[in-house]
């Protein structure tokens, strides 16, 4: 019986975890970049929408998710040229994305199935062990991110640009070009969570799927201080809150109400920011657009 | 041009700059500069600031594109397009702003860019380069520290070695004095005198004349963006240099009668602060200015200046001691409370600090003040407005239009309206942190001037300031500061450079 | 620099404030038609029955205003934070925990018996309104503080204060306030807490508009004229000469958080009593917060701005579904034109780029 309870809340937890996780790898990258990224939950809905999209165009899961990666990268490059080349305001940027991509997707919901709330079926990416290969991938993903960022040429150059720009660019290195790096990787992530949710949790798009999980995953990202290790520990964290949150629900536990533990992520990290829960600081020059000299 | 070039018997140019004219808007930074620098020497860039000295270095070093002329590297024609363009050429540059990334470690920060091992990070390797390079021209680091935690003459030494582990034969060091203590400059002197040795080609950018002489080989003098001259340092004299660099006869002594010093105005005991890292930076100063006097604070940059002004602004609280103003107690007290108690201060940073830019002359001249700029308690812009228009007239601000933003202002401009809203306050004690940095010499003289009349006002006027010179001409007292204490005091008449140079490097005792 | 004449100065920067909104908004609409021919529907057709549905008749013109109210007050939110330096992207957050405050007031106070039924309805909303407002003001305070005292960035903490107010009024809803109707809603105001309807004759127009214009009034006022606005300006401007000044940089950050707080709980309180007279349980937010941010950046985060802007998105936003509906245009068109207006608006480096780029060409070719 404990042991059953257990399993159920490790799957629940690792499968919560997993979208999570991944938009917020791709958070990391955009942020280590010097690029504050918010548009996570709009990039991720429009790369569940297109996962589903190729999907059911192509009856290949595979592609599907391609698809959704591939979505998700278009759909940063906005928020990627706004922010690097024309100096937007990143955090103004990202709202306009989150609101467009939610008319976008319900557009092309409209119009490619003619139905509003949601898609029929389409193939999904299989299970292994019980879960879904979107949680393997996930995690496999972050410490090959942990490692490109601390172990590779590459890594340094991107951190150096979102630390102090102009001495990366007086040494040579092209800031534009390493941010680029960090917000297209940061589409790629959040698209790929996108697909985890649509044809990995489920096998078919629903309005509004991501129901605010981008910005959960920014606090993970937060939460975890802008390291990939630190991220899996965190949306393990919060993704544990969620299942315990709906396993309550589920068995009709009022003790705790379940709203308590949706919360659970937000609170813990604004106390992280606060220095109450170990202190969280960001890359120096995350959010500041680089103003290059001529 | 038949039989090859005419190159002098024992020097051969590495640099070659023809005509070059930068403009910003309507500014023009540059003006058709011509420059050659020899191989192997030390060559001085002097001018005042905004002379155009930086400007011509950072097109150089590729980070601005000049709009005319060209630059010959090596005899070759080349263009530069950018600071990984220049050092592939040879060129590296020490930026008078270190361009280090706190959180990185030394080694971490001098391979940027240019990392050993390809795709995969190799540290090891990138630790033993800075390791060798280091031992090779004796520039001491350990590669495995984080910047964050090794001091400021280290940190240049990790910006030099940035440009030598790129294989810089050119160094351009941008004002790289301001910041070391003389003992430090001493040790950079010999550091130079090692690279040049070793082949390597030095322009050093600096406005101060004594460095010029000690170290350069050949001086180049830019004055309002055009080249001078260029001369031989040897044999040359301070008042020349400075008559070049400014363009007339410059007063080095600024006109004033022997002080006569009434009751004590500031009163400071005790007084101990940290700095933001929280390490003492303050220990135990006790001093006092009197009406009628000024006191001159002199030291070498980061040795408890700031953290001195700032308790005494409300800026920092104190870690013990006390700070008294016409003998009431303003310890710990906030900037409002000291300002009203009779306390002026032309602030270090004009334009982080002492301006609102956004802001109008007129808001600006109300600033700390504005909640009496009120009738009815809404604020009365007239009332801003006539105050502005009497700073600018007195003050000699251009243009002389109260409408007008800070911002759109010169520098000088912009530190004349500063000066001129704390002279107007009527302040009984006068804090002025390096009251002239930046400014061109018709400005400074004016400001000296008005900081004379201030005392002559019997108004007690403490000047902070890391222009030995100025402290030197203003101060009818002179302290020292060493490590966050005052280790001697000094009767202004007595004040030889020598003397100073000396207790500022920790060499004099309390006197 | 040649000294322009006052008048011509004046005239020259109000230019240069509204070119931006404008070309930004031209761009939307350009991309609006753009999804409306992909949708295969006629552009003439839809925008005839969103100018029907918007300005058609007294009634449809009453309630454009119904959806501009809400965002005058959000967008004069967003703009007063602006104004100090500081990014309320929580509008969501002060307006949903406003909301709960109204009607807890307005549903569970009862006012003395014997007041005449305008005074008890005069006490009752008021009472209500402070509530909202509180609620709103107290909420974004916790943002304020911790970036004054704590040094947190305001947006991470707005944005994670939005999420707990969703789960709060949630559970609250559950809880404790949950109406007789069923599921998912509170119980109603009561009658003398509700403001009056039908300014228009037929349209839900309530006196929230003559609250929000005395808002924008005011918050010109206190920016422009008052001390205190002199401060948060100083403050939004430059930190480091307020603090010199001996402004209180993190005062200021909690009085204009708290101020922006307020009007976005006057928000919720007013929509609350004007509209829906009680609160619904929601899953995700309204929108009015994030709808907020755009206006005040449309609004160049001027009152008289935030008026003219929210009378644009409160037009989208009723225009869109009618549009749907007669047109058979998805309303989801709406979203994606607000969202590239806003993009184009944050983006504005491209218009100078542009601007840039022609007068080079022009001079190549001169």
């Amino acid at each position: 019986m404990t042991w059953a309870i257990i399993t159920v809340l490790v799957t629940a937890t690792l499968r919560a975890a997993t979208p999570l996780l991944l938009a917020a790898l791709g958070g990391i990258f955009s942020e280590r970049s010097g690029v504050v990224n918010i548009a996570l939950e709009g990039i991720m809905l429009v790369g569940a929408f297109a996962a589903v999209w190729v999907s059911f165009v192509t009856n290949s899961a595979l592609l599907g998710m391609l698809g959704g990666m591939a979505a998700g990268i278009a759909y940063a490059s906005l928020h990627a040229v706004a922010s690097i080349k024309y100096k937007a305001n990143q955090t103004v940027s990202g709202v306009a994305l989150n609101l467009a991509a939610a008319g976008l997707t319900e557009f092309m919901l409209n119009k490619v199935w003619g139905q509003a709330g949601g898609t029929p079926s389409v193939a999904k990416m299989p299970d292994l062990f019980g879960l879904n290969l979107f949680v393997y991938l996930a995690f496999i993903l972050a410490f090959a991110a942990h490692y490109a960022l601390w172990k590779t040429s590459w890594g340094l150059r991107l951190r150096a640009v979102g630390e102090h720009p102009l001495a990366a660019d007086t040494v040579g290195v092209n800031v534009a070009k390493m941010r680029y790096w960090g917000v297209l990787l940061s589409g790629a992530f959040a698209g790929l969570a996108g697909a985890s949710l649509s044809i990995g949790l489920l096998s078919r798009f629903v309005h509004g799927m991501t129901a605010g999980k981008g910005f959960i995953a920014l606090a993970a990202v937060i939460f975890g201080k802008w390291n990939p290790l630190g991220a899996i520990a965190a949306t393990l964290l919060f993704g544990v809150s969620e299942s315990l949150g709906t396993i309550f629900q589920t068995l009709g536990i009022t003790a705790i109400p379940y709203q308590f533990f949706s919360m659970t992520p937000y609170v813990l990290t604004m106390l992280a920011l606060a220095g109450f829960v170990g202190r969280s600081t960001p890359p120096a020059a995350s959010g500041l657009p680089y103003e290059k000299a001529h | 041009m038949k039989g090859g070039t005419t190159v002098p018997p024992f020097t051969h140019n590495m640099l070659k700059l023809n005509g070059i004219t930068k403009r910003f808007g309507s500014l023009v930074a540059n003006d058709s500069i011509d420059l050659e620098v020899r191989q192997g020497e030390i060559h001085a860039l002097l001018g005042e600031n905004g002379a155009g000295k930086s400007t011509l270095m950072n097109i150089l070093y590729g980070l601005y594109t000049p709009d005319e002329g060209t630059i010959e590297w090596k005899g070759k024609p080349v263009r530069i397009d950018g600071p990984g363009h220049a050092i592939a050429l040879g060129i590296g540059m020490v930026h008078q702003h270190f361009m280090l990334i706190p959180v990185f470690s030394v080694a971490e920060n001098i391979v940027l860019g240019m990392e050993p091992g390809g795709a995969v990070l190799d540290m090891k390797q990138a630790n033993e380069r800075v390791r060798e390079i280091s031992n090779q021209f004796g520039l001491e680091v350990d590669p495995e520290d984080k910047i964050e935690s090794i001091s400021v003459g280290q940190q240049q030494r990790v910006e030099i070695l940035k440009a030598l582990y790129r294989g810089a034969e050119l160094l351009i060091l941008d004002e790289p004095t301001a910041v070391l203590t003389p003992q430090e400059v001493v040790e950079l002197g010999k550091i130079m005198k090692s690279l040049v040795a070793q082949g390597r080609t030095i322009i050093i950018i600096t406005h101060k004349l004594k460095e010029v002489l000690h170290l350069a080989d050949r001086v180049s003098v830019i004055r309002r963006g055009r080249k001078i001259t260029t001369v031989e340092a040897q044999g040359r004299t301070e008042a020349e240099l400075a008559n070049l660099m400014v363009g007339r006869e410059v007063e080095l002594k600024v006109d004033k009668q022997e002080a006569t010093p009434g009751a004590s105005v500031l009163e400071v005991s005790h007084l101990s602060a940290k700095n933001d890292r929280g390490l003492l930076a303050l220990k135990d100063v006790s001093f006092q200015v009197r009406a009628g006097e000024i006191v001159g604070i002199a030291g070498v940059d980061g040795n408890g200046q700031s953290e001195l002004i700032a308790c005494m602004t409300g800026l920092r609280k104190p870690a013990g001691g006390t700070v008294r103003v016409n003998g009431k107690d303003l310890t710990a007290r906030s900037p409002k409370e000291v300002r009203e108690a009779g306390v002026g201060h032309i602030p270090e940073d004009r334009q982080r600090r002492g301006l609102v830019l956004d802001f109008s002359i007129s808001e600006n001249a109300a600033l700390g003040d504005h909640r009496k700029f009120t009738r009815y308690g809404f604020l009365n812009y007239g009332k801003m407005a006539d105050l502005a228009e009497r700073i600018v007239k007195a003050f000699d601000v251009r243009p002389p239009e109260p409408e007008y933003m800070a911002r759109a202002l010169s520098g000088g401009n912009q530190q004349k309206v500063i000066v001129g809203r704390e002279i107007m306050r009527d302040p009984d004690l006068m804090l002025a942190v390096q009251p002239t940095r930046g400014l061109d010499v018709g400005a400074i003289e004016f400001i000296h001037r008005r900081l004379v009349e201030e005392r002559d006002n019997g108004k007690a006027v403490l000047l902070v300031s890391l222009e030995l010179d100025e402290v030197m001409n203003l101060a009818d007292r002179i302290l020292v500061m060493y490590k966050g204490q005052i280790v001697a005091e000094v009767a202004g008449q007595e004040a030889t450079e020598e003397n100073l140079g000396l207790m500022m490097a920790g060499g004099g005792a309390r006197g | 620099m040649a000294k322009e004449s006052g008048l011509s100065r004046v005239v020259h920067e109000a230019v240069e404030a509204v070119s931006i909104p404008v070309l930004a908004t031209i761009v939307g609409m350009i991309v609006g038609t753009v999804f409306i021919l992909i949708a295969g529907k006629s552009p003439i057709q839809a925008y005839t029955a969103f100018a029907q549905a918007v300005a058609g008749s007294p009634r449809a013109f009453g309630e454009t205003l119904v959806s501009t109210i809400p965002l005058i007050f959000t967008g004069l939110a967003v703009s007063l934070a602006f104004r100090s330096g500081l990014f309320n992207i929580g509008v969501e957050g002060q307006y949903l925990v406003a909301q709960i405050a109204a009607v807890v007031v307005g549903y569970a106070v009862k006012m003395p018996e014997g007041l005449s039924p305008g005074l008890a309805g005069l006490f009752h909303v008021t009472l209500a309104l402070l509530a909202g407002t509180a609620a709103g003001a107290f909420w974004a305070s916790i943002a304020g503080l911790l970036k004054a005292f704590r040094g947190v960035h305001e947006v991470i903490n707005s944005i994670m204060l939005n999420y707990v107010a969703l789960f709060l009024g949630s559970w609250l809803l559950n809880a404790y306030l949950k109406g007789s109707s069923g599921q998912g809603s509170s119980q109603p105001v009561q009658a003398t807490a509700a403001l009056t309807q039908g300014l228009i004759e037929g349209s839900r127009l309530h006196t929230g508009l003559w609250i929000a214009l005395v808002a924008a009034f005011v918050v010109w006022i206190i920016l422009w004229k008052t001390p205190s606005g002199y401060e948060i300006r100083a403050v939004g401007l430059s930190p480091g000469a307020a603090e010199y000044a001996g402004i209180s940089v993190g005062r200021n950050i909690v009085l204009a958080m708290a101020l922006s707080g307020a009007l976005s709980g006057l928000a919720g309180a007013v929509q609350t009593l004007g509209v829906n007279r009680r609160f619904f349980e929601t899953t995700a937010f309204v929108g009015y917060g994030f709808d907020g941010i755009a206006v005040a950046l449309v609004g160049r985060n001027h009152p008289l701005g935030v008026i003219l802007a929210a009378l644009l998105f409160g037009a989208l936003e009723r225009g869109g579904p009618q549009m749907q509906a007669a047109a058979g245009v998805p309303k989801a068109v709406i979203y994606i034109v607000q969202g590239t207006v806003i993009f184009f608006v944050a983006a504005e480096g491209i218009w100078r780029f542009l601007r840039n780029r022609k007068v080079k060409t022009e001079v190549k070719t001169a």
